[in-house]
């Protein structure tokens, strides 16, 4: 069977081409001609900007620590597009499979997406070896992924936590490529108000609920003073058994519980005579 | 920034490295051993951008592994100086390892050897070399002190003298060191500072 080609013919050799000059047609002919362009100088600089200002994004805090009993991961749940809050219920905590988590921060698509594909590739791994992935060769993977996809706009920096049959196991993996292993870390716009308390207040030796307590606090503080960070509270931990999340608080909940009495609080101004 | 300082002696090299691991302003932990041992008788120190650091390094050693197994013989430290300078120059101009590198090791029958290797994929063999801010306070220093006869504990001396102006003069100074020695009997670490 022959292709109808005439649509093409007729296009391009009809009379109206013919008589009409080709400005005319060419502002008939679509919305693209007629779409008022930005007036910018150089418009994919521009683009690249505005597309990044857009881009759903998480100011976010995260953190991650081992101690005595486990693994503690602590997240908020605030998503930002420029300095609008976009969300305030941004699951930032993504469950790889029962003894793996990993946290995002960074881009929400990126973080979302290439999480998912390391929990396909974990079990996968699991269906070809018959046992569980470790945390390291997991933490491994997405490293090796984000490595082979660097220089190219990708954006996460993320905690990988979990434990396998070598004990609890904590790596920080981000869009660069690095992969560091360790027992304190935090992510995020916040982590700096973040590491301020979390390294006050860290020991090995301190119990679970001091443990959940610190990440719980930590995640507060910086809420408190990262205007990107905030809504909720998480906090997982994980053991032996796999993980199991204990803590899910509105941080403006947690404000109101830690400082009842709004003239106590630190940052209650004084007046100035 | 990534600091690494080398130091060749008689029958020994000596290598150096800052601890620190750095993301922008912060750093996320004070026990990263940059130093990463080749084979039994050489060592890389590799500064430079996070990811490529540990990619070109675990390419490299894998690759230099592989041949001594295909051939079973080693490379000398020349050899992997080339190979490793050659990995580099080719990357460069398609999608470049930003790091820069000291390659110390000791050959039997050769001695020891340090070569100074960029990213721009530029060697050179070297008595002394660094990379990083810290390389500027220490190289003159070293330029002063070096002699072909210098022994293990004028050089771990020099070493020391090096680290103790970095501390004193740079802004940005790194908390933590590493110093391993590579002789006739392997790499071993001889001290934290």
């Amino acid at each position: 069977m022959l292709l109808d080609t005439s649509v093409l013919e007729v296009r391009y050799n009809s009379s109206r081409a013919e008589a009409e000059p080709l400005g005319n047609i060419l502002a008939a002919d679509g919305a693209a001609a007629q779409f008022a362009l930005p007036a910018v100088k150089d418009i994919d600089a521009f683009e690249r900007e505005v597309v990044e200002m857009v881009k759903p994004s998480h100011g976010t805090t995260t953190l991650g620590f081992i101690f005595q009993g486990g693994v503690i991961i602590a997240v908020d749940s605030r998503a930002t597009m420029g300095s609008y809050i976009s969300s305030q219920t941004v699951k930032k905590v993504i469950e790889i499979n029962k003894y793996l988590l990993g946290t995002m921060a960074g881009g929400a698509a990126d973080c979302q997406f290439w999480q998912r594909n390391l929990g396909t590739q974990c079990r996968l791994f699991e269906l070809n070896n018959g046992k569980r992935i470790t945390v390291r060769a997991a933490s491994k993977l997405l490293s090796n992924t984000m490595f082979s996809y660097r220089g190219m706009g990708l954006s996460m920096g993320t905690m990988v936590a979990g434990w396998d049959p070598t004990g609890p196991g904590l790596y920080y993996v981000d869009s660069d490529g690095q992969r560091t292993k360790g027992q304190v870390f935090s992510v995020g716009s916040g982590s700096l108000y973040a590491y301020g308390v979390l390294d006050a207040g860290y020991s090995w030796d301190m119990s679970v609920d001091d443990a959940i307590e610190l990440g719980r606090r930590s995640i507060y503080h910086a809420t408190f003073r990262d205007c990107a960070s905030g809504g909720t509270v998480s906090v997982y931990h994980v053991t032996e058994d796999g993980w199991k999340k204990v803590r899910g608080d509105d941080v403006t909940e947690c404000h109101f519980e830690y400082y009842p009495d709004p003239s106590n609080h630190p940052s209650t101004g004084t007046p100035v005579i | 920034m990534d600091f690494f300082m080398g130091i060749k002696g008689k029958d020994f090299v000596l290598v150096c490295a800052d601890t620190s691991a750095v993301h922008s302003i912060i750093s996320i932990k004070q026990d990263e051993d940059k130093i990463i041992p080749v084979d039994t008788h050489k060592v890389f120190c590799i500064a430079g951008e996070a990811g490529d650091r540990v990619q070109f390094s675990e390419y490299i050693i894998a690759n230099i592994k592989l041949y001594s197994l295909r051939n079973e013989t080693g490379l000398s430290t020349k050899s992997v100086a080339h190979y490793t300078r050659g990995e580099l120059a080719t990357a460069l101009r398609k999608s470049p390892y930003h790091c820069n590198l000291l390659v110390a090791g000791f050959d039997e029958g050769m001695g020891p050897s340090l070569y100074w290797l960029d990213y721009l994929a530029t060697l050179h063999k070297v008595n002394t070399g660094g990379t990083g801010y810290g390389s500027y306070f220490a190289l003159s220093l070293f330029d002063k002190m070096w002699h072909p006869d210098l022994s293990e504990d004028e050089a771990v001396a020099m070493m020391e003298a090096g680290i103790a102006e970095i501390k004193k003069r740079l802004v940005v100074a790194p908390p933590h060191y590493i110093i391993k020695v590579v002789d006739k009997n392997g790499v071993r670490e001889v001290k934290k500072v």
